[in-house]
């Protein structure tokens, strides 16, 4: 088997296998997976859930690209979320399970999306995990110093094949391009004492 | 004709009649022979007819139905004669030019026309003429048949009204002493035709045949169905995929045949014990391919509780939609456009069409009026959303009210039984509810819109509404 590319940057996903995001801006990294990712996208929330996504605010390409299912049950979510790692055309999946995802069912989506070769995200409420998932990362919004400064405090807790890491990123969600923020205070090489 | 059709199905004693609603009171539409003998007639208003016969029963009339039941018998009346067209709303007209000896001369073919029919339990009345315009009058005016040559006599008894003619014409035509056909045809067709119109010369023309009128018969609608029947009853999913994909490839070859391809494929299988079972597939485009609609109905037909076992199958397209001729195996392009409309049929199949959604930009600034969720099976992507004027949240969901807001913009809220405090807030931008549209969400009145970041994260779109002061989030931003 041939071995993969190496990431080229932190946030690209590994393809072909199904990741998971946490905590409050979950759905802003999963913005920013949409329109890093080409082909059809597939968004998968239940039926109950408010939120939905508005096509003005969302980045660019992604508003046309952009297929909302909203299956009524949990088993019906897991079938179209499995349905649609399976289909070769869809560039990524993202979808919003309520309960967590045992390992069996983790697994199965692992071999859906190897076999379609798309891959996945799966937004997840805290601690909801499954033990099968690639990476998980932590999102959350944060306040920024000055005003046209959107941050996003990303942090990857999970990963089965390569190391764990801490971003702030400052990303407006018009596009894909975002700047990594360097903490405040914080110095590239840690600082020998002068004496 | 549309009171038989009435009865037939839900039969009464006694006179009958149809009632349609013009104006503001209710006339006689149609009515049985026991009623035409009490006296009543066509168009009669319905309180007169029920004070002539106080036990008359009546029901509203189906227009809609009538002339389905109209097209259906045109159909059946495609046994006599290869042209049969529908005259006006209760009558058909046949061009039975040479086939009357197929049934032993035209007296026995009009014999065995109304034997049928009042078997069927229609009424009817019916009349052989050398042209239209003649078996039109006769069939209207007592039926029977004209023989050939015989024209100009057989219908020269006939009153003026018989012609195709308008009521006023008919009128004029009384007032100077011309009631029957007979009256007219030797007159000079010029001072005629100045005094009454081209109209009534032309019909006169048709009907004595000096000009020629056909028969047109409408072209029938395709009817994209097939269906089989076996000699031994099947139980076995294998079979009835296999009988299936064979009806499949009857159906698809003649929808390619007309052009067309199939939205939605219902296949029914009856059932030894006479019970039938129905599998129905919807599709995200129009296809006609047989092996990608099999895949979709493996699902249904798994699930199907086939009894004693399965003796008939029928296979129909109920929606169709035109789809041209196609270059097959195209690019990689075309490749993925039909992968994705079978993945979009079968999520669709699953959870139902109306589930599987697309967002569509909308002509609109109030915001969840901005954009559409169409069913996307149904809709065709529309590119070119720019951004353009403020900034919008990514995720709106229906407005919540915010607690313990103090200040405007509010320096420190509740949300979710979560506290935030406001680091800036952008704003306002007043958006004011369309007058024209009715939105229960929007009686509050005008809004105020802010985008306020929290010093906690998260950046939320909340609005004010000065005219009766609330504050309420309504979307969040990325």
């Amino acid at each position: 088997m041939r071995p993969e590319p190496a990431p080229s940057d932190p946030f690209d996903l590994r393809k072909a296998r199904v990741h998971e995001a946490e905590g409050r801006g979950r759905r802003a990294f999963a913005l920013l997976q949409a329109a890093r990712h080409l082909g059809p996208l597939v968004w998968i929330l239940p039926g109950h859930v408010p939120e939905v996504p508005m096509l003005r605010g969302l980045p660019q390409g992604v508003g046309d690209r952009l297929h909302l299912l909203r299956p009524a049950s949990e088993a019906d979510l897991l079938w179209c979320m499995e349905e649609s790692l399976r289909a070769a055309p869809v560039g990524l999946v993202i979808a919003e399970p309520e309960k967590p995802l045992s390992l069996t069912a983790g697994r199965r989506l692992q071999l859906a999306a190897e076999k379609g070769r798309t891959t996945g995200l799966v937004l997840i409420r805290q601690d909801a995990g499954s033990p099968a998932t690639e990476t998980r990362w932590h999102c959350e919004a944060m306040a920024g110093p000055v005003a046209d400064s959107t941050l996003h405090d990303w942090s990857l807790k999970k990963n089965k094949k390569g190391t764990l890491g801490h971003w702030v990123v400052n990303w407006d969600g018009t596009s894909a391009a975002f700047t990594l923020v360097p903490k405040v205070g914080e110095r590239r090489q840690p600082a020998e004492p002068a004496y | 004709m549309a009171s038989d059709v009435s009865l037939r199905n839900r039969p009464i004693e006694g006179p009958f009649a149809l009632t349609l609603r013009s104006g503001n009171s209710d006339h006689l539409h149609c009515l049985n022979a026991a009623a035409d003998q009490r006296g009543l007639h066509r168009g009669m208003p319905l309180a007169d007819a029920r004070a002539i016969c106080p036990d008359l029963s009546t029901r509203p009339a189906d227009l809609a139905r009538e002339g389905a039941a109209l097209a259906s018998l045109r159909r059946w009346a495609s046994r006599y004669a290869p042209m049969v067209a529908s005259d006006g709303t209760d009558g058909l007209i046949a061009d039975i030019t040479g086939v009357a000896h197929l049934f032993g001369g035209e007296g026995d073919l009009r014999a065995d026309l109304h034997a049928r029919l009042a078997r069927a339990g229609l009424q009817a009345s019916s009349a052989i003429a050398g042209t239209r315009g003649g078996a039109h009058a006769l069939a209207r005016h007592g039926g029977g048949i004209i023989a050939d040559g015989a024209l100009a006599q057989g219908l020269g008894g006939l009153p003026v009204s018989a012609l195709r003619i308008d009521h006023d014409t008919a009128e004029a035509l009384a007032r100077v002493g011309l009631a029957r056909i007979a009256d007219l045809a030797h007159l000079p067709r010029a001072p005629l035709a100045r005094r009454f119109g081209a109209g009534l010369v032309l019909r006169l023309d048709q009907a004595l045949g000096v000009q020629a009128e056909p028969v047109a018969a409408e072209p029938d609608m395709p009817h994209f169905g097939v269906r089989m029947t076996l000699p031994d009853p099947i139980g076995l999913q294998s079979d009835v995929m296999a009988g299936l994909s064979r009806l499949l490839d009857r159906l698809c070859a003649k929808l390619a045949l007309h052009r067309m391809g199939a939205r939605r494929v219902r296949l029914e299988l009856r059932r030894v014990d006479r019970g039938t079972v129905q599998v129905e597939i919807g599709l995200a485009r129009p296809m006609r391919d047989p092996a990608r609609i099999a895949a979709l109905f493996a699902k249904g037909v798994d699930e199907i509780d086939a009894g004693f076992g399965i003796d008939a199958l029928r296979l129909t397209a109920p929606v169709t939609e035109p789809l041209a001729p196609e270059q097959i195996g195209g690019g990689p392009d075309a490749r993925q456009q039909d992968a994705l409309a079978d993945f979009l049929s079968s999520t669709g199949n699953r959870i139902g069409f109306d589930r599987v959604l697309r967002l569509l930009p909308a002509e609109s600034l109030i915001p969840e009026r901005s954009f559409l969720l169409a069913p996307a099976a149904y809709s065709a992507p529309e590119p070119g959303s720019l951004r353009h004027g403020p900034a919008r949240p990514a995720l709106i969901f229906p407005p919540e009210p915010v607690e313990a807001a103090s200040g405007s913009p509010p320096t420190s809220f509740r949300w979710r039984r979560m506290r935030f405090t406001t680091l800036r807030a952008q704003g306002p931008e007043r958006i004011a509810p369309e007058w024209w549209f009715d939105d229960p969400a929007w009686r509050s009145g005008m809004r105020d819109y802010w985008r306020v970041e929290t010093r906690e994260g998260p950046r939320l779109w909340l609005f004010h509404t000065p005219q009766s002061p609330e504050w309420r989030i309504q979307g969040e931003f990325p």
